[in-house]
């Protein structure tokens, strides 16, 4: 009898041996999606779950942001720029069984340039001037004047292509082309994707994915730690990260956002409206310290409202480095030598209420005393954002390319500059891309130099993930967190 | 009798520490040593740092003296407001105005307090001034039910009934005869609302709508270490045990003076 255990037992633990490779993940995330329709909400939750796992556009990111093919096997532009021609895969079908073809695109594009469309980038097909199925693998997209970045606008999570008989459940039983199909939503708890065995492409590795959501960041850490989670995307708390990476069963991923972390300043209220003044806070801050104490060392400093990773980025933080000697000598010369009082109003990540105490001790050594208050989303947008109520405000702008703000001098900081105004007025009807590239490098350095902001550091993504586990990406060059290559190592 | 000395002794010593920390701190709260961070407690830094680098036992000094502050006045508060309406009660019985401030108190007490301190802060804006207003408003029904009640039993005294007959007001006579009387009660309440007050002050400071930093505040710096425990646990330690240990104190100290105080409890030991 005994013996006959253990070998029950010694053929179990060869068979759980030979099982042993998981097939399924779970992915923490802080925000739930309010629905799944990527096609008309601005909610980033939704890209973050359906983008590229389960629906598709013509064509998509890499991990590295770069733009590749998707549903499209090939692409050709006409002479003039004007017509793109897109030849669609062979054999693609969309989770219910029914095949994709050209009518599916039109469908798709239509519907999200229409007159009604609720698509939250409808920018993206303003250009687009008509829409021809020309036989079923073939569509031909004309555009009203010819425009560089069309093909990068077709990756957006916002051009997927969905299909016209699922469009109207497609908020709770989304049906794409991915290489996992949805499976279950549990409102408040989370969402599960399932392997799409017909898969046209390469198909996925996992059998199963879920995206579980957890907003505390306490709870997070617990969840981790008790590998509840595989993978948790854009950790919240940095203070844990240190001790993630010292334990051999968790890989840290720091990656690049595009939100670029300020101490705005309201250049309309005195004594900011001084461009003295401000260079002079901007010389009083140590970003160091701030990514060191606040962020746990995860950040990159900047010295204008710029991401790094861009090509079009400069290194201005020379404009402003620490140095408060030379920061009372600016307050003195600006009639202010004493210093002065002002608020500082910050909103609830630990970037800014950690971020704003360090801020706040290094402002008191230069002589300006600071007044926190800690505010909650609504009343920072309500009084900071809208009511432009603030002396100084920290907050992350997370939006990709959006110097575009410096132009508009009713936004909260109320920078008003008509040569940066007219500069990114020239630079929206640019076609030319160096042309470009230059215009943008000027507008970081006009920023820069007119010290509208002190532009703190660039908000890092840090993904903490098992070690075991292979493929999740790094950057967020979109919201997407694509777990079609993700895969368990032996 | 034990109860009293060992609140006392507790009580004083965070006492001391606070009126010390007006003078003198080991080091300054207000300067951050970002890369002296999260230390163990050590012979400089007894309670070790923080996650900015400050010291432990300098923020939980002064974060005392936020606390009592706030404690303190809140009761004052309390009593100066609850006392007088629950006197004016008890010698109207039964009236209009008794009615009035009795069902007023109701009205207030019906709410859960820390409720009603939220709700101030959100409105006003969270500082330490709106906590101590908070928490004081939720301190006026305790003390006038309480005074209100007593107060009627000694109304009908002997002599109250002569303080009355020799022609004393009302007013006279809540002051000079009901009060005295029921101060020892008052006493003990007040001991006990201050712990309360100050368990409230860090609940408030610890949702963030107590103090604002850089004010150093028991709660806050509990907040701040919630996410730190796993990383640096003494940073969660010591203020959750100043919170325990000035309650515990004050709670005994208000067990301990009810004893002392209360005629029939002396009577029957």
């Amino acid at each position: 009898m005994t013996r006959w255990i253990f070998g029950t037992v010694a053929a179990t633990a060869l068979l759980t041996g030979a099982a042993m490779a998981k097939t399924d993940v779970t992915v923490g995330l802080q925000l739930e999606p309010p629905h799944l329709d990527p096609t008309s909400a601005a909610a980033g939750a939704i890209d973050q779950v359906l983008y590229s796992n389960v629906f598709e556009g013509l064509m998509r990111f890499a991990s590295d942001g770069s733009v590749i093919n998707g549903l499209a096997e090939e692409w050709d532009i006409s002479e003039d720029g004007k017509t793109y021609t897109f030849k669609l895969h062979e054999g693609v079908k969309f989770h219910d069984g029914t095949d994709l073809d050209s009518a599916d695109v039109k469908f798709s594009l239509d519907r999200a340039r229409a007159e009604d469309s609720v698509n939250a980038q409808k920018a993206l097909f303003e250009n687009i001037a008509d829409v021809e199925a020309v036989d079923p693998l073939t569509v031909k997209v004309t555009l009203t004047a010819p425009q560089g970045n069309f093909l990068f606008n077709m990756a957006w999570g916002d051009a997927v292509i969905v299909a016209p008989e699922s469009i109207d459940d497609i908020k709770v039983k989304p049906i794409g082309t991915g290489a996992f199909k949805f499976d279950d939503w549990k409102q408040g708890d989370s969402i599960t994707l399932v392997k799409n065995s017909d898969y046209w492409g390469e198909p996925a590795k996992l059998d199963k994915a879920t995206f579980k959501f957890i907003s505390e960041p306490t709870a997070a850490f617990g969840a981790m730690m008790a590998e509840d989670v595989d993978a948790f995307y854009s950790y919240p708390a940095p203070e844990n990260l240190a001790q993630f990476e010292a334990d051999p069963r968790f890989t840290v991923l720091a990656g690049n956002t595009e939100g670029e972390t300020i101490l705005a300043m309201n250049n309309k209220q005195a004594p900011f409206d001084n461009k003295l003044v401000r260079q002079a806070v901007s010389h009083a801050i140590d970003r160091q310290a701030i990514i060191d104490g606040a962020m746990f060392g995860y950040g990159t400093p900047i010295g204008s409202h710029f991401a790094p990773h861009n090509p079009a980025y400069i290194d201005l933080t020379g404009n402003s480095e620490y140095d408060p000697e030379k920061a009372k000598a600016l307050l003195a010369e600006a009639g202010m030598a004493d210093g002065f009082k002002t608020t500082l109003k910050l909103p609830p990540p630990s970037y800014a209420r950690r971020g704003g105490e360090i801020i706040a001790a290094q402002l008191r050594a230069v002589g300006i005393e600071t007044e926190i208050s800690n505010l909650e989303w609504a009343q920072w947008l309500e009084q900071a954002f809208r009511g432009k109520d603030f002396g100084l405000t920290i907050v992350s702008h997370t939006e990709p390319m959006d110097i575009g703000i410096y132009a508009r001098p009713d936004y909260y900081f109320q920078y008003d500059n008509p040569d940066l105004q007219k500069l990114m007025a020239d630079f929206d009807v640019e076609a030319d891309g160096d042309k470009r590239t230059e215009m943008l490098q000027q507008a970081q350095t006009i920023i820069s130099e007119d010290y509208v902001n002190v532009y703190l550091f660039q908000l890092a993504l840090t993904t903490v993930v098992n070690a075991k586990l292979q493929g999740i990406w790094p950057d967020a060059p979109t919201q997407a967190i694509d777990l079609t290559a993700v895969s368990w190592a032996e | 009798m034990r109860n009293l000395t060992f609140g006392l002794i507790l009580t004083t010593i965070f006492a001391i520490g606070a009126l010390v920390s007006f003078a003198w701190t080991p080091y300054d709260v207000t300067v951050l040593e970002i890369a002296n961070k999260l230390k163990p407690p050590t012979a400089a830094h007894w309670f070790g740092t923080d996650h900015f680098g400050r010291d432990i036992f300098s923020m939980i000094m002064v974060g005392a003296r936020t606390s009592i502050a706030v404690a303190i006045v809140a009761v004052v508060i309390g009593m100066g407001l609850g006392v007088p309406l629950g006197l004016a009660a008890a010698a109207r019985k039964g009236s209009l105005l008794d009615e009035v401030i009795m069902r007023g108190n109701d009205l207030i007490f019906a709410f859960p307090s820390l409720l009603i301190a939220i709700l101030i802060t959100a409105i006003f804006g969270p500082s330490a001034v709106n906590a101590i207003i908070a928490i004081g408003i939720f301190n006026i029904p305790v003390f006038a039910r309480l005074t209100r009640g007593a107060a009627l039993s000694l109304w009908t005294r002997d002599y109250v009934l002569a303080a009355r007959v020799a022609g004393k007001g009302a007013t006279r006579i809540s002051v000079e005869h009901i009060l005295p009387n029921v101060a020892n009660l008052l006493i003990v309440q007040g001991t006990i609302q201050f712990s309360l007050g100050i368990l409230a002050e860090a609940a408030l400071s610890y949702v963030g709508l107590g103090a604002q930093p850089p004010t150093p505040s028991w709660g806050r710096m509990l907040a701040d270490a919630q996410t730190l425990i796993a990383l640096a646990p003494h940073v969660a330690l010591f203020p959750g045990f100043a919170i325990l240990l000035t309650v515990l104190g004050l709670n005994l100290a208000g067990d301990g003076l009810r004893d002392v105080l209360d005629p029939k409890l002396r009577v029957l030991r």
